[in-house]
């Protein structure tokens, strides 16, 4: 057990032993350190003018992986182990003062491109675009260092790399198309900076700082656990049934940042070894509670290729770098995205309270408006989804005023099994398949994620045409009353809720009678 | 000085960069390595306090109780003030009365005790840190006797209930011309607000002086007036003032008044302990205390031919001023202008109604309600095509003003050298339009759930402030002994680049590299009594005066080597950097040594007032604006008529800043005021409740454009080859607002979409902000009315 957050500064190597576990990165590095290039914009994760980047060691501890984070939604307890990257660290080292040169600023290489590219006007948002881009060219090396290891060509970034880097920053000023040009050409211009220069050194910094134990910091004022194994994070619980749990942070810290709250003891779970493990079969994708989203949603990419393609538009870049499958279950938000597809694909997750461990289904974890099944010192340890048989298909919409970074108003979920076709089927009636099972569950549409059994229950055994739709719409009216707010009213909702068993039925319908017939459904090409 | 530095008589290897020259922005390194510093950067003076600001929970009620004694004696507060604390004037209104610096709660006051929105400051409160401050406030008992409030624009229409008086501008008689006319067509439209999202909220920080002064930095485009309401509200002269103002993390608008109360704030609570204060607003507390763009409720009645030329128009702009007048007088104004768009409306009559609601009070944000008075006409544009079965530009270019009749406003101002025509002939070109609009057409016939939609807008922007005086600028230029220039300005930059702009314009006077004229904070003891940096205005009366000052120092530079050389005054050159006097040359520095030897002065004033400019409002008739800024964008989109999805496809943007003064910048802001204009056309949904509380109060309800909103492709050039015809500062044109409204061609594309859904036969109603709920319901009206009339037909 050790009682002490260890991280790198940049270079510096940091120890602290005594601190609030409530203190946002952004306030140590603006208040605290003085270091005022990273800023507030929002204090909520939502413009991304804080961004930061993480240098964290890949598993085998052998090589960095870097990634952007918000700060002004990070707890500082959860740097222990990392290197923290700051915008006002980037440039190369200063030059021996014998340069003939007269006092020309020396800049990163994705600095250079942003000067440029003309790509900053008022400059609040710019420290934080030059860091999730430089997140980005730093992936990119490491993707091409592998890629050349294994002897395949390596790729140049492309806009679309970019927009998914840099979803997560506002800029107000630009229009962005400076940015994403900037931005191109860096990535695409990359020369060996320092950080790759002093790679090594970083590797053995970190690997200095003791992983291997426990956090434990209490003091007369303050209580912060970092556990490692679930065992002792169940202890830990039952010690303290009053305790708050953290993963990524990404909702508790801004109750912290926006009401003023204060939570101890504070347990993170962001090194418990049980709760950070990934597994797959042909039967079922595993996924640890404290796995954050940018480190799994790899999984879903064969076995779920929709519902890959809509993980990309939870939060951003920097959100899923923190945000976890645990926490968005745990939280019980009624408009939370992955809970509707979760239920629809009939996934379950493994609690655990001391040594009891117990599996439910993810549908029956939420009770009521922020009522969930979790026992006082129960934890969420593992969430499992069974694949699809070949006669099942999913489909996932999220409808949102902004198709980046933005809450859902509605999210739908769709899982249909349909008998299977005989080859080359004319298109009359009597050869259209029957619905052989269904799920279909919606968020934002009430107090919780919920399916649609009255949908359901019109669909189940029908003919897969348009009037058992017609009627299975009228049978969603019956499902939800949703509320009208900020997002949506309730009218659209349910409107929305219709067309979209509507667009599942054509998107699935799409070329099966006759392959030239294909509806284009879609403005955007993910979900 | 004694001695001088040594100086090179080698020409210096460095490029001019002047006037036209891509160059970068003043600050883009220190924005890059995160060194440029805004006023929450600065490293703290000592006995530093932070504050922060008790609010009203009510859009309008009569506070009956108040009680700060668990305020008074929370952690770390060191001074809570109310209004009675307020040593000098109270109401803190930039033109009229109606905005008290905190609100009113003494029996001595008019309208005591009466709080008009949700958000206004009542109290507020020093602490140690920023954090205990805004955890002290919360801790007030505020006991309220709720009154009714007035919520929307119809509720304030039906009460006559006004911040300022109505007024109406016309030419002719309207109402005969279109009764008269062969079609009539009516239509009205809600046009939401904005909320401006500056990255960097407000912010102020002050410091006492010692001789009971106060030193004020603040993010404020408008340093002269936050100086005159600090001197007000303290009671103290103006000279003991002082603010300073480096740069803002983003303004808009936003920081024209509405950046004063909070730099008033912090200086009555440094008055009251006589230590430094700051007051930064959480994104919150200044997305729910700060004055946003105007909402309007816009109708039209016009007459037009068979052609769809317009014959006669009444138009209506009722703005939605919330509870004070602020700037609202001349933002509807404003609107009305620009209720013609770029169109001859032959006989017009236009109305602006500035009405009184409780909600905070609505402000100066880019565009300044020229927006809002377009959306209108080009509501009208796209119905009168729909009406006659033609494609909404051809009416658009049928309407355009003419070169040399059908060409004065409904203001009565003649529209010059008018290069609409050819910048619609050039775009129409360059974007394919006539052939993309047929693709888009058999597109929509073979796509029943995808429906794209095209359309191109004009945008005719009037440039001056329309309040006379405000059209002046001072500057202040000094060169130092080593040939490098100081430069300063009553401007601010707010990241527009004016800086820049106005470097490269006394770099070009003297001929010397960019990079040796050293901007500087705008700060009100160096240049005094200046304008707000808004209306487009600021590289037009800045740069004027910079090369005002630099003329008058480069005259005393030319005389003297006149008369020290003995040669003429055309022998006199500066040309890369040095000095060609006669046979001998000098590098610049070198000369401006022996300048300073021979006791020259090195520092002057500028000055700038805009010619020919006049307006009465008693007889609605002037010329308001010095000239006119062109443009016009064709716009792309796609919808999903399921859902109300949509994706904006591509952008073609055409736009006329005269001579540029520096294209890279120029473009900047056009692709930046495009696609903040997109924003507010279409994801920045402002939501205030039944009771007047602003829902969306944070980014995570309330959408700015994201990086993957802007256009697929999205292409932007500068109008070649079209000098401003009026002496501007190098022929340039205005560009911070004009782009704005280039965005209504996304609106205009997207009711061509739904209107595809109809086979174009109908207009859809589409208000804005156009969400996906907004286009999902016009949608399914068109599809309800077009079976409605399948079904009479049927039958």
């Amino acid at each position: 057990m050790t009682n002490a957050v260890r991280f790198l500064l940049n270079d510096e190597e940091i120890t602290l032993t005594q601190f609030d576990p409530n203190l946002t990165v952004l306030h140590y590095l603006r208040e605290i350190r003085q270091h005022s290039g990273s800023k507030e914009g929002c204090a909520s994760g939502d413009c991304g003018a804080c961004t930061v980047v993480l240098a964290e060691l890949s598993e085998n501890l052998q090589t960095l992986h870097y990634k952007s984070i918000n700060a002004c939604i990070s707890f500082i307890g959860s740097l222990h182990g990392k290197q923290l990257i700051t915008v006002e660290h980037l440039k190369p080292q200063a030059c021996a003062a014998n340069s003939s040169k007269p006092k020309q600023e020396q800049l990163h290489s994705v600095q250079q491109a942003f000067v440029d590219n003309h790509a900053s006007q008022c400059g609040f948002c710019t420290p934080g675009f030059v860091m999730s881009s430089f997140a980005l060219v730093k992936q990119k090396e490491q993707q091409k260092k592998q890629q050349q290891a294994q002897n395949s060509s390596a790729q140049n970034i492309s806009r679309q790399d970019v927009e998914h880097a840099l979803a997560g920053n506002l800029c107000r000023c630009t229009g962005y198309k400076s940015i994403i040009e900037a931005a191109i050409s860096a990535t695409n211009d990359v020369e060996v900076d320092k950080f790759s220069q002093n790679e090594q050194q970083t590797i053995a910094s970190l690997q200095g700082i003791n992983l291997a134990e426990s956090l434990n910091l209490v003091s007369d004022n303050h209580h912060y656990f970092a556990p490692k194994s679930a065992n002792e994070l169940a202890q830990l619980l039952l010690e303290h049934p009053n305790a708050t749990l953290v993963a990524g942070g990404t909702d508790l810290a801004l109750l912290v940042t926006q009401q003023g709250k204060s939570f101890e003891p504070l347990v993170y779970l962001g090194n418990v070894a049980e709760l950070k493990q990934l597994s797959q079969s042909k039967e079922q994708i595993s996924i640890g509670a404290a796995v954050p989203y940018s480190q799994f949603t790899y999984l879903f990419e064969k076995p779920f290729p929709e519902l890959a393609k809509m993980i990309l538009r939870i939060g951003s870049t920097q959100i899923r770098n923190l945000g976890t499958l645990g926490g968005n279950i745990g939280n019980a938000s009624p408009i939370g995205d992955m809970p509707p597809a979760l239920i629809a694909l009939s996934a379950t997750m493994t609690l655990q309270k001391g040594a009891n461990k117990r599996k439910i289904a993810v549908e029956d974890y939420f009770k009521d408006y922020k009522v969930t099944d979790l026992a006082e010192s129960e934890f969420i340890k593992n969430i499992t989804i069974p694949t699809l048989n070949e006669n099942q298909q999913c489909k996932v919409y999220k409808i949102s005023k902004r198709l980046d970074d933005d809450i859902s108003a509605v999210l739908a979920a769709f899982c249909v099994e349909l008998t299977p076709q005989a080859q080359s089927v004319a298109s009359s009636t009597n050869n259209k398949p029957q619905i052989k099972s269904i799920k279909i569950a919606f968020g934002g549409m009430a107090a919780i994620p919920k399916r649609a059994l009255l949908c359901e229950q019109a669909l189940l055994g029908k003919t897969w045409q348009q009037s058992s739709i017609d009627a299975a719409k009228q049978a969603l009216l019956k499902d939800f009353q949703p509320m009208s707010d900020v997002r949506a009213s309730s009218e659209y909702r349910l409107m929305v809720a219709q067309n979209l068993l509507q667009k599942c039925f054509i998107e699935l319908t799409n070329g099966v009678y006759d392959q030239k017939q294909v509806i284009a459904t879609q403005v955007i090409d993910h979900a | 000085m004694r001695n001088l530095t040594n100086v090179s008589h080698k020409d210096k290897p460095l490029k001019i960069e002047g006037v036209g020259a891509n160059k970068k922005h003043e600050s883009a390194v220190q924005h890059v390595t995160g060194a440029a510093l805004y006023i929450d950067d600065k490293v703290e003076v000592k006995g530093q306090l932070h504050a922060a600001i008790g609010k009203s929970a009510y859009a309008h009620a009569k506070i009956t109780h108040i009680d700060l004694s668990a305020v008074k004696v929370a952690q770390g507060v060191v001074a809570v003030i109310t209004v009675n604390d307020v040593p000098g004037q109270i109401d803190i209104g930039p033109v009229f009365k109606g905005d008290p610096v905190l609100a009113p709660i003494d029996a001595y006051v008019a309208n005591s005790g009466v709080v008009e929105y949700v958000g206004q400051p009542i109290f507020a409160v020093a602490a140690t840190t920023h954090e205990l401050a805004k955890k002290a406030v919360l801790l007030a008992k505020i006991q309220y006797q709720a009154l009714t409030p007035v919520l929307t624009v119809k509720e304030a229409l039906a009460q006559q209930s006004f911040v300022r008086p109505p007024f109406s501008m016309q030419r002719g008689d309207a109402i005969s011309a279109i009764n008269n006319a062969k079609h009539q067509l009516q239509g009205e439209i809600s046009i939401g607000g904005q909320e401006h999202f500056y990255l960097e909220g407000q912010i102020s920080s002050v410091e006492p002086t010692e001789e009971g002064g106060m030193l004020v930095y603040s993010s404020s485009q408008h340093p002269s007036e936050v100086q005159k309401l600090v001197a007000e509200v303290l009671d103290i002269p103006l000279n003991k003032v002082i603010v300073d103002t480096r740069r803002m993390g983003g303004g808009f608008g936003g920081k024209e008044t509405n950046a004063a109360p909070w730099a008033c704030i912090a200086a009555i609570l440094a008055d009251k302990v006589n230590k430094p204060v700051k007051l930064r607003l959480s994104r919150v507390d200044d997305m729910e205390m700060t004055g946003k763009r105007h909402p309007f409720e816009n109708n039209y009645h016009i007459g037009f031919d068979n052609e769809g030329l317009i014959k006669g128009a009444n138009i209506t702009v009722n703005g939605n001023c919330g509870f004070s007048p602020d700037l609202s007088d001349a933002i509807v104004d404003r609107a009305m202008f620009h209720s013609d768009n770029a169109y001859y409306l032959e006989q017009a009559l236009v109305t602006g109604n500035r009405c009184k609601t409780n909600t905070v009070s609505h402000t100066a944000f880019r565009g300044f309600g020229g927006p809002q008075g377009m959306m209108t006409i080009e509501m009208a544009m796209d119905d009168i095509a729909r009406y006659l079965g033609k494609d909404p530009l051809e009416i658009r270019k049928l309407n355009l003003y003419q070169q040399n009749e059908r060409n004065t406003t409904h203001y009565h101002q003649k529209v010059e050298h008018n290069n609409l025509a050819e910048i619609i002939e050039q775009l129409e070109q360059s974007s394919d339009y006539q052939q993309r609009r047929q693709q888009i057409t058999e597109f929509n016939q073979n796509s029943p759930i995808l429906k794209k939609g095209i359309a191109l807008t004009p945008v005719k922007f009037g440039i001056s402030f329309t309040v006379q005086h405000l059209n002046q600028a001072g500057a202040l230029v000094h060169i130092y002994t080593d040939g490098t220039i100081h430069l300063n300005h009553g401007g601010t930059e707010m990241g527009q680049g004016l800086f820049t702009k106005v470097a490269q314009i006394v770099a070009q006077e003297f001929q010397v590299s960019s990079d040796t004229v050293g901007v500087s904070a705008t700060r009100t003891d160096k240049v005094p009594n200046t304008s707000p940096t808004a209306a487009s205005s600021g590289t037009d009366l800045n740069g004027k005066a910079a090369q005002n000052a630099a003329k008058t120092i480069k005259q005393r530079l030319i005389a003297f080597a006149v008369e020290h050389f003995s040669i003429t005054a055309e022998q006199v050159k500066f040309i890369e950097n040095r000095v060609q006097l006669g046979e001998k040359e000098l590098s610049f520095a070198e000369f401006v040594q022996l300048a300073y030897m021979n006791r020259v002065s090195l520092s002057a004033t500028g000055f700038y007032k805009t010619p020919k400019i006049h307006f009465d409002r008693q007889t609605a008739k002037g010329r308001p604006f010095f000239y006119y800024a062109n443009g016009a964008a064709v716009s792309e989109v796609i919808i999903d008529t399921l859902t109300g999805e949509y994706k904006l496809l591509r952008t073609d943007i055409l736009q006329d800043v005269g001579a540029s003064l520096n294209p890279a910048i120029d473009k900047g802001q056009i692709e930046g005021g495009f696609v903040q204009g997109l924003g507010w056309l279409t994801t920045e949904e402002l939501v205030w409740n039944e009771k007047g509380r602003l829902l969306s109060n944070n980014p995570a309800t309330y959408k700015i454009p994201a990086i993957t909103d802007i256009p697929a492709d999205f292409r932007v050039e500068l109008l070649k080859d079209d000098p401003n015809r009026e002496q501007t500062i190098y022929n340039s044109k205005a560009v911070g607002e004009p782009p704005f409204m280039l965005a209504i061609s996304v609106w205009s594309a997207l009711r061509d979409a739904i209107a595809s859904v109809g086979d174009y036969k109908m207009s859809p109603q589409l208000d804005t902000p156009a969400t996906p709920e907004r286009i999902l319901f016009a949608v399914m009206k068109v599809q309800q009315e077009c079976s409605l009339k399948k079904l009479v037909k049927d039958s």
